[in-house]
């Protein structure tokens, strides 16, 4: 029973993380039908900039809720800048092409990332930009305190990232199912002509879903550097995919299906890993995939589309 | 106006002017509904130009120009089917900010068609054919518009709503707006329009009053089947 309870805390962790950034695949997906492969390398970006702001501030020192909230608020602020130059320089002036043109830039973009940071160094700072190859090591942001609940381990990391993560999935919810942006991101994600001639300017909601998504895959990163604080240029492309997979399980587009695909995900990667074979754990997501695309292709919550004539 | 190679529309020209309901008919592929993307921007024209109130519209965008004073109810009505009904009344009124003023026209759009009222918390796509017919006038007036667009508002429904919805329309002109109709009912259109256009491959054959091509020989034959 404690084993059961370990993984479900450990499963439900990871599984937010997947949720917080599917949610990014499967919102960008709904306006412009397009899988933005760069989208795991905005969560590697968003835990660098939250390392290279923790630095300035002196991360050497003690650690103060301030400094950590500056280091939070920071890195979105960078992430939802970075989607918002993406989707602007990126996609935007490919938007009337044929989809694949779309799809091949989102590669382009996501290498552009991952090789870009990998670059040697100005060597202009004590920090340097770009970081390198060598794994980088995210500064604690508060000290851990650690738990055991009837042999359950739980710390405050884990407290928090739960917090935190829920804590913007329930707002995000209310932004697309209650703001006067979010029914317009609903309408654009309809019908983006139509959506026009409501008087919705749609490049500007296409690109506030853009910052969304990636405000939402920076606080994923920064939960996780927190607690497993190795960070690399390359970092992102396990989750990235991961998280691709919630979204499909979801339904692809499914704001929701995304939340309760990462979970999902996250549950029986840990459950796998932990009752038959740990090496099961990143084939668990294919598995799952695979069997999605093959039973049921629309997603746990995708329809297929009726339309009335 | 071009669709990549296919030339659709050739120097048409048309003139709504304030306050006047102008129909557009024509045989099925004559470029109505082109004409009306081209003007409310849902398409670029590959020449020609648009004017609107003594301004150019051709540099804007179709919100731009909903920002002007112009809605368009599209052909094929244009609901968003995963939105509710007064979802999309409400992007109807997208750029106002006139909290009372939306309320009350939202109100009003019940009370021109009470059936929208029932299924208000409904998503579109659970509407009949006709209930999204009456969804996509209502909320192109939700704009309050001065020049309404209307592609087709009668397709595919039973006479007795093809009857509320003219009657609707000839009370939103007494109200000052100007419409621009585009119909195949080309005897209910011809009957409430101060004008009328006859399109056919892309160009602009006749015009008149409405009484005029009424009355007309080629018309009656062409478009009244008789
Ligand atoms: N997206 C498109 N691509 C290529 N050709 C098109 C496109 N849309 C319309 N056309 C062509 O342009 C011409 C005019 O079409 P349009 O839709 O304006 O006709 P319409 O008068 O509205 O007809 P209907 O009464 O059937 O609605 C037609 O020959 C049509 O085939
Ligand atoms: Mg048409």
């Amino acid at each position: 029973m404690t084993e059961f309870l370990q993984h479900l805390v450990n499963g439900l962790s990871v599984g937010t993380i997947y949720a917080l950034i599917a949610l990014g695949y499967t919102m960008v997906y709904g306006v412009l039908k397009l899988i933005n492969f760069a989208h795991g390398d905005v969560y590697m970006v968003g835990a660098f900039s939250g390392y290279y702001i923790a630095h300035a501030l002196g991360a050497g020192d003690r650690p103060t809720l301030p400094k950590a909230l500056a280091v939070f608020v920071g890195s979105m602020v960078v992430c939802g800048a970075l989607g918002a130059a993406i989707e602007r320089f990126a996609y935007r002036p490919l938007r009337a092409r044929p989809r694949l043109t779309a799809l091949i830039t989102a590669i382009g973009v996501s290498f552009l990332l991952e090789y870009g940071f990998q670059l040697p160094s100005f060597g202009l700072t004590t920090q340097p930009f770009p970081p390198g190859p060598t794994p980088r090591f995210f500064p604690q942001p508060f000290a851990r305190v650690s738990w055991s609940l009837g042999g359950v381990e739980l710390s405050n990391y884990d407290v928090v990232s739960f917090a935190v993560a829920f804590g913007f999935m329930l707002l995000l919810q209310l932004v697309v199912y209650r703001t006067r942006f979010g029914r317009a991101m609903r309408a654009v994600s309809f019908d983006a002509q139509v959506a026009g001639l409501m008087g919705i300017n749609v490049n500007r909601v296409i690109a506030g879903t853009f910052v969304l998504g990636s405000v939402l895959a920076s606080v994923a990163a920064l939960l996780v550097a927190g607690s497993r604080p190795t960070i690399n240029p390359l970092m992102g492309l396990m989750p990235g995919l991961k998280a691709f997979v919630a979204a499909v399980f979801g339904g692809i587009g499914n704001v929701p299906g995304a939340m309760v695909g990462g979970l999902v995900l996250g549950l029986a990667e840990e459950y796998v890993a932990g009752y038959l074979l740990s090496s099961y754990r990143d084939a668990i997501a294919f598995a799952i995939l695979i069997v999605v695309l093959l039973v049921r292709p629309e997603g746990l919550f995708g329809r297929v589309r009726a339309e009335k004539v | 106006m071009h669709y990549g190679a296919v030339e659709a529309l050739r120097g048409v020209s048309l003139e709504v002017p304030d306050g006047q309901v102008v129909a557009l008919i024509g045989a099925n592929g004559a470029g109505k509904t082109t004409t009306l993307r081209a003007i409310s921007r849902m398409l670029r024209p590959s020449g020609g130009s648009v004017r609107f109130r003594g301004e150019g519209l051709g540099r804007l965008a179709s919100h731009e120009v909903v920002a002007r004073g112009l809605a368009h109810a599209p052909e094929g009505r244009g609901i968003f089917l995963n939105l509710t009904v007064r979802e999309n009344l409400e992007l109807g009124a997208y750029l106002r900010r006139d909290r009372d003023g939306i309320a009350a026209d939202l109100a009003r759009s019940f009370d021109l068609f009470p059936i929208l009222r029932d299924r208000q918390g409904q998503v579109g796509g659970t509407l009949s054919g006709g209930e999204q017919q009456m969804l996509s006038v209502a909320r192109a007036l939700m704009s309050r518009p001065r020049l309404l667009l209307l592609d087709e508002p009668s397709l595919g429904l039973a006479p007795q709503v093809v009857e509320r919805i003219f009657q609707v329309l000839a009370e939103v002109a007494r109200g000052g707006v100007s419409l621009l109709l585009v119909e195949q009912n080309a005897h209910k259109a011809l009957q409430i329009a101060h004008r009328a256009y006859v399109l056919e491959t892309g160009q602009v054959v006749m015009q008149g009053t409405g009484r005029e091509l009424l009355a007309s020989p080629e018309v009656r034959k062409a478009y009244l089947g008789e």
